[in-house]
C-alpha cells in the first residue's frame, strides 16, 4: 500500500500554501474570475429555470410565466411526479444497476488490460482498437441483435441484460485507459517482485493494484455516472414499469399530456439530486487522478 | 463476453446489411442492393454533414473552451483566489454532465418551447420579444440550438480532465515562468498545452466517437426535424430499425457509421503514437 503516493498529486495543503503566498491580484485575474464567473452563470441558467418552476404551482405559472417568482412554494409538482412513477422505486432501480455495472466493469477492466498492458501482448493496439469497438459501435446497431440474444435466454425485461451489457461496454473504455497506464508501468518494479517469488495475482494485488488506484476510483464514478445517464438500451429492454430506471422515467412525462410544466421541472429537479450527491461525495477523487492513466 | 455482447452483434448487423428484412419473415438475401441505395440516399449523406456540426459543437468547441477555462482555473483563480473557489466553479461547469441526457433535453426542449418557454419569455422581458422564435422547431434555428445544447453538456468534460491532467505539472515550472516575467497566455501555450497533450486526444478520442453516434438529444428534442435539418446517422438508422421496419437497410447505415468511426479511431490513435513518439526525441 505504501506504494500509492507515487500518483498522488499535491495535497490540498499545498494549494492553499500557494493560494497565500501571492494574493497581488492583478487586473487581469479580476477579468478572468469575472469571465469564468459569467460563464458559469450561463451553464446554471437552465437549472435555475428549473428550480424557479418546480416548487410553483401550475396555475401560478401559466399566469406569470417560467420566469416569475413562485408566489406561494408548493411540493405538488414534485409529489406528482413521485407518487405517479414511484420514484424511490426507479432510483433503487438505477442505483443497483449502475453500482453493479460500475464495480464489474471496473474488475473487467483491471483483468483485462493487466493481461494486455504488463504482459504486452503482441498486437496489444490492434486488441485495444477491438476492444473499443464496444464502444464505437452504434448503440441501435447492437439493440437488434441484443433484444433476440436476450430474449433467446429470457434476460428480456430483466435488469441483469443491462447490467451484461453495460460491464462490457464500459469496460472496453476502462480497459483501453488502464492498459495504456500499465503499459507505462516500470518494468523494474515488476521484475523485482517477480524475483521475489510473487505470483502474478500477488503482482496485480499488491503492486499494481495499490499504484492505480486513483484512476480506478475516477473510472468507478464515470462508469455509475454514465450508466445512471443511459438511455436507449434500458428504455428497449426494460418494458416493465417496475424494472425501469429514473432517466427513462422522466422521458416518459414528455409523452404524458397530463403532465404540466412544473411536474416536468420538479422530475428534473428531484432527478439530478442523486447523481448530484453522488458527484459531490466523490468530488474530491475525481479531481486526482482520472488521467495518471491517459498517458498512453 | 465481448465475443458474445460485440461481435456478435457486428457480424449479424453486417449480414442484415446485404438483406430485406422487415423483422417478421426471416432475412432475405439481396446483396448490394441496401448499399447502393444508400450511395443515392441524399438524407443519409445530410445525416452525415450534421455529424459534422456535431463534432463541432462535441469536440472542438468543448475542448477550445475547456483548455482555457481549466488553465484559467488552475493557473489563475487556484492562485489567487484560493482552491475553493476553482473547485467550486469546476463543479458548476460540471454540473450539465450529471443530468441524465433525457433529463436534460426535456428541460432545454421545454425551455426553448416557443409558445410558454423560459427563453422567449427572457427575451420579452428585456424588451427583445420580437426576436422570440420557435427555436427547435423552425429548420434556420433546430441545429444550431441543438449545438449549443451539445456545448452545455459537453463542456464540463474536458474542463474535469484537464484539470486533474495539470495537478501533474510540477508548479515550480509555473513559478519559474513567472519569475521570467511570462504573462498567463505565454504560460498556457510553453507549459500549459504540452503537458496535458495526452488528456487532449484522449477527450478529442472519445468525444469524436460520442458525437459521431449521437442519439439521445436528437431523438428528445428533435427527431431529427424539421424536415431532415438536424437528422444524424444514428437517428436515421434508428428510425429505418423501429419506425419503417427496414431493418436492412437500417443496418446498413449503422454498419456504415461504425466502419466511419473505426477509420476515425484508428486515425487517432496512429496520430497519437506519432506525437508520442516525437515526444520521446
Amino acid at each position: 500500500m505504501t506504494n500509492a503516493t507515487i500518483s498522488a498529486s499535491p495535497t490540498r495543503e499545498d494549494y492553499k500554501k500557494m493560494a497565500k503566498v501571492k494574493k497581488n491580484r492583478s487586473a487581469g485575474d479580476w477579468v478572468a474570475i469575472v469571465i469564468l464567473i459569467l460563464g458559469g452563470l450561463l451553464m446554471l441558467f437552465p437549472f435555475v429555470v428549473i428550480l424557479l418552476n418546480a416548487f410553483k404551482t401550475s396555475a401560478d405559472y401559466n399566469g406569470a410565466g417560467p420566469l416569475s417568482w413562485p408566489k406561494e412554494f408548493t411540493l405538488s409538482g414534485i409529489m406528482k411526479f413521485w407518487t405517479a412513477s414511484n420514484f424511490p422505486e426507479k432510483v433503487w432501480n438505477s442505483v443497483w444497476t449502475s453500482g453493479l455495472v460500475a464495480i464489474f466493469a471496473v474488475l473487467l477492466s483491471i483483468l483485462n488490460s493487466f493481461a494486455l498492458g504488463i504482459g504486452r501482448v503482441k498486437g496489444r493496439r490492434w486488441i485495444i482498437l477491438l476492444i473499443m469497438l464496444a464502444n464505437m459501435m452504434p448503440q441501435e446497431a447492437l439493440l437488434y441483435p441484443l433484444y433476440i440474444m436476450f430474449k433467446a435466454i429470457g434476460l428480456y425485461n430483466s435488469q441483469w441484460a443491462i447490467v451484461i451489457i453495460f460491464t462490457v461496454i464500459q469496460s472496453a473504455f476502462g480497459t483501453y485507459l488502464l492498459s495504456s497506464v500499465y503499459g507505462t508501468f516500470p518494468k523494474a518494479i515488476l521484475e523485482a517482485a517477480a524475483l521475489d517469488g510473487a505470483s502474478r495475482w500477488k503482482i496485480l494485488k499488491d503492486v499494481v493494484f495499490p499504484i492505480s488506484r486513483p484512476t480506478l476510483s475516477v473510472m468507478l464514478v464515470f462508469f455509475f455516472i454514465w450508466t445512471w445517464n443511459e438511455y436507449m438500451i434500458p428504455m428497449a429492454f426494460l418494458v416493465d414499469n417496475s424494472t425501469q430506471t429514473v432517466p427513462i422515467a422522466v422521458s416518459a412525462l414528455s409523452g404524458d399530456k397530463l403532465m404540466d410544466v412544473t411536474t416536468t421541472a420538479g422530475a428534473s429537479l428531484i432527478s439530478i439530486i442523486p447523481t448530484l450527491i453522488f458527484y459531490l461525495i466523490f468530488q474530491r477523487t475525481l479531481s486526482r487522478g482520472i488521467t495518471a492513466g491517459a498517458v498512453k | 463476453m465481448l465475443a458474445w455482447i460485440i461481435i456478435v452483434p457486428t457480424v449479424w448487423n453486417i449480414y442484415l446489411s446485404f438483406t430485406r428484412y422487415r423483422g417478421i419473415r426471416p432475412p432475405q438475401w439481396i446483396g448490394g442492393y441496401n448499399w447502393n441505395k444508400l450511395i443515392h440516399d441524399a438524407t443519409f449523406w445530410v445525416s452525415f454533414r450534421n455529424s459534422i456540426w456535431m463534432i463541432i459543437a462535441m469536440v472542438v468547441v468543448p475542448i477550445v473552451l475547456g483548455l482555457f477555462i481549466s488553465s484559467l482555473l488552475f493557473d489563475v483563480i487556484q492562485k489567487k483566489f484560493g482552491s475553493k473557489t476553482a473547485s467550486t466553479l469546476r463543479a458548476v461547469y460540471y454540473i450539465p454532465q450529471l443530468l441524465p441526457i433525457a433529463v436534460a433535453a426535456l428541460a432545454m426542449g421545454w425551455i426553448l418551447r416557443p409558445t410558454d418557454g423560459a427563453l422567449n419569455a427572457l427575451l420579452k422581458s428585456i424588451g427583445l420579444g420580437n426576436l422570440s422564435h420557435n427555436w427547435l422547431g423552425s429548420p434556420d434555428t433546430a441545429l444550431i440550438m441543438l449545438m449549443i445544447i451539445m456545448i452545455w453538456i459537453q463542456l464540463g468534460y474536458p474542463v474535469v480532465i484537464f484539470m486533474s491532467g495539470l495537478q501533474r505539472v510540477d508548479p515550480e515550472l509555473y513559478e519559474a515562468a513567472n519569475l521570467d516575467g511570462a504573462n498567463w497566455f505565454q504560460r498556457f501555450r510553453a507549459i500549459t498545452l504540452p503537458s496535458i497533450k495526452p488528456e487532449i486526444f484522449v477527450v478529442a478520442l472519445t468525444c469524436t466517437i460520442a458525437a459521431l453516434k449521437v442519439f439521445g438529444p436528437v431523438y428528445m428534442l428533435t427527431r431529427g426535424g424539421p424536415g431532415t435539418s438536424t437528422i444524424v446517422p444514428s437517428y436515421y438508422s434508428y428510425s429505418q430499425f423501429f419506425q419503417t421496419q427496414q431493418v436492412g437497410y437500417g443496418a446498413a447505415i449503422s454498419t456504415a457509421l461504425t466502419i466511419v468511426i473505426v477509420i476515425v479511431s484508428i486515425i487517432f490513435t496512429n496520430v497519437q503514437q506519432r506525437a508520442e513518439r516525437e515526444d520521446e526525441e
